[in-house]
């Protein structure tokens, strides 16, 4: 009898899931790893989606331009990994959504609290640049920048702003006392 | 010199490095998202270092990228300022900066390469189908 009860709580829970999927017209969801493979798998499932979609090539190409530089943030950045001793392969969340006027892509991982301050600074610096101090930032740092360890070379936030030319929308919310788990939200206007 | 030739996938580009005077070749085309940026393009980079210390009368590379991400636009830079290295020297050097008719992003991201490097680009542009 257990595992009835058991199964009805997990019914109730993919349709409630499935409920809120189409309430925030999200067509592609995702938790777990984010390796290479996966990074790339997903990318071009988006273009293949897309596709079907008969959008602009233009589009095309930032929509999947976004996932990759989102995806590998969270292989990157994300606090939560299952082999920690992996330079990339962090854990996270991935979010697709499409409404009529655009896509979104949203991703969220762990980050340590200490992180947040300069993650802060540099999301508002991008946030409240124009298309030509971007243009100045992104060749100022591609001239002074070096590779980090994990192969980052501290440009994707601008990159995704300068194509998308939409702000970034992103929040930190609390885990614990260590840990705050940061939601960041690229949009790519259909439109444009 | 020692010829490159590298198979392009769906994550690294076709690389040739080929200094053969008779018919060089110097290009790199397709897509550029490597597992791991640096270890991909290092011999690339090593090659060139090698190629600067007796080039060719005119050295040309020919980039033609549909797309590559931040990780890769860094590694661009370095090669690019190996060709500016050897510009420096008195060497003829040209980039051809290839890019789709209708890819407004790839044409700009080729300018602004043009304005960071003191190297001859010249921009091209190709229909795709």
């Amino acid at each position: 009898m257990a595992d009835t009860n058991k199964n009805n709580i997990d019914l109730d829970f993919v349709y409630d899931f499935y409920t809120k999927m189409k309430n925030n017209n999200v067509s592609f969801a995702y938790e777990g790893e984010i390796s290479h493979e996966i990074t790339k798998v997903f990318s071009s499932l988006a273009e293949s989606h897309i596709a079907i979609d008969n959008e602009s090539n233009s589009l095309k190409r930032r929509v999947f331009h976004v996932m990759i530089e989102s995806l590998q943030n969270i292989g990157k950045h994300s606090g939560e990994k299952i082999d920690k001793n992996s330079p990339t392969d962090g854990q996270g969340i991935f979010f697709m959504s499409k409404t009529k006027n655009e896509y979104t892509i949203t991703t969220g991982n762990s980050i340590n609290k200490n992180m947040i301050p300069n993650l802060k600074t540099k999301l508002e610096a991008i946030n409240s640049g124009n298309k030509m101090s971007l243009k100045k930032l992104y060749k100022e740092k591609i001239k002074k920048g070096r590779l980090s360890e994990k192969g980052g070379a501290g440009l994707g936030f601008i990159d995704i702003v300068r194509k998308t030319e939409q702000k970034l929308i992103y929040s930190f919310l609390d885990i614990n006392e260590k840990k705050s788990y940061f939601v960041l939200t690229s949009t790519i206007s259909r439109t444009k | 010199m020692q010829v490159i030739r590298i198979e392009g996938t769906d994550d690294t580009p076709q690389v040739i490095l080929d200094a053969n005077p008779n018919n060089p070749i110097m290009e790199i085309s397709g897509r550029s998202l490597p597992e791991d940026v640096v270890s991909f393009y290092e011999p690339i980079l090593e090659w060139l270092e090698e190629y600067s210390e007796s080039p060719l009368e005119k050295t040309i590379l020919n980039i033609k990228l549909e797309y590559f991400n931040t990780a890769s636009s860094k590694l661009l830079l370095d090669i690019l300022l190996k060709l500016e290295d050897m510009a420096d020297d008195g060497k003829d050097v040209l980039v051809r900066w290839h890019f789709p008719d209708d890819d407004e992003d790839m044409e700009e991201a080729g300018e602004e390469y043009e304005d960071i490097v003191e190297v001859p680009f010249e921009q091209v542009s190709y229909t795709i189908d």
